[in-house]
């Protein structure tokens, strides 16, 4: 059996659910939180490789390579945040982070 | 093929298990780990897939970036982490539900996308891409498109990075006190009249008294 594009859509899926999960199971770890995100922006990319690689057009990974570098923006600006966070509060639990609420 | 098929299954299940192991560990240093383990395992199957400008980009990028950096937060940070696990028991239920019902929904799709949509159309399923026919490298290939179609889109990302890199400086930047610092509007602002004081003094005493 030749592996085609749904055995690597179907693994891209898997990954991105694994990504939901695992933003719903830890809500108050904010860092394994930035994490799922990053492996949510992994399982997009290999969905979006895949499709460039099978309708051989190159332009997909492209997009991919964008895609990449929103990533490490985000998770760049998103872990300087929570070191600001850390810092004013002495904690990273976000689900009591409320200070904004007025 | 069967070489190609081998490959696939061993790098999609230690993508997969390394994936599920990120969200599952105890120890955030481990998840970081599990991180980089599923970085790596994807950029093989980018590389089984033939675009091996992207897996190395994944691997220079991300492992070498961005997990560091989650690395350097996760063990510089004192936080009790075993207090950060509490309720992921009670959001046990409702996480499976809602990732399982998406995952079926996101197999299915793919799934008869693949093989029953638009992109059946495609005569050569999974060809070594645009690269291949052309003759050129996959680097080669991207190359000649981003710089010509999508360079204002490139320009456009270089400029996201510069922000976010100003951003995250900004954000942690931190003055220490007491500690006396170059004060550039000082120095601009300056003249000779401010800077010069003529003093006529009589010989024998200092300017203080």
């Amino acid at each position: 059996m030749s592996i085609g594009l749904a055995h690597y859509l179907a693994v891209a899926a898997i990954l991105f659910t694994i990504g939901v999960f695992g933003i719903f199971v830890n809500r108050k770890n904010v860092i394994v939180i930035l994490m799922s995100i990053e492996l949510i922006l992994l399982a997009v990319n290999i969905n979006l490789v895949a499709f460039s690689v099978y309708l051989g057009n190159v332009v997909g990974q492209v997009f991919a390579m964008f895609v990449l570098t929103v990533a490490a923006a985000e998770a760049a600006v998103g872990l300087a945040i929570l070191v600001t966070f850390f810092r004013n509060r002495g904690d990273i639990a976000v689900d009591d982070a409320s200070m904004m609420k007025g | 093929m069967a070489l190609q098929a081998i490959a696939f299954y061993l790098l999609a299940a230690v993508t997969i298990a390394a994936g599920f192991a990120v969200v599952s560990a105890r120890n955030p240093v481990h998840s970081v780990l599990f991180l980089i383990a599923a970085f790596f395992s994807a950029a093989g199957l980018f590389v089984l897939m033939g675009a091996e400008f992207l897996a190395m980009l994944l691997v220079v990028v991300y492992v070498g970036a961005v997990a560091v950096l989650f690395l350097f937060v996760v063990m510089m940070l004192d936080v009790d982490f075993a207090a950060l696990r509490q309720g992921f028991a009670r959001y046990m239920p409702l996480g499976g539900l809602v990732a399982g019902g998406l995952a079926i929904e996101m197999v299915v799709v793919s799934t008869t996308v693949a093989t029953q949509g638009a992109a059946r159309l495609n005569d050569q399923p999974m060809a070594r891409g645009a690269a291949a026919a052309a003759n050129v490298t996959n680097a080669e290939a991207i190359g000649r498109v981003l710089y010509t179609n999508y360079i204002y889109f490139f320009q456009a990302a270089g400029m996201v990075l510069l922000v976010a890199m100003i951003g995250a400086i900004v954000l942690t930047l931190r003055h220490k006190p007491h500690v006396r610092r170059q004060v550039i509007a000082d120095q601009v602002a300056r003249t000779p009249g401010a800077g010069l004081r003529m003093v006529s003094l009589k010989p024998g005493r200092g300017v203080g008294e």
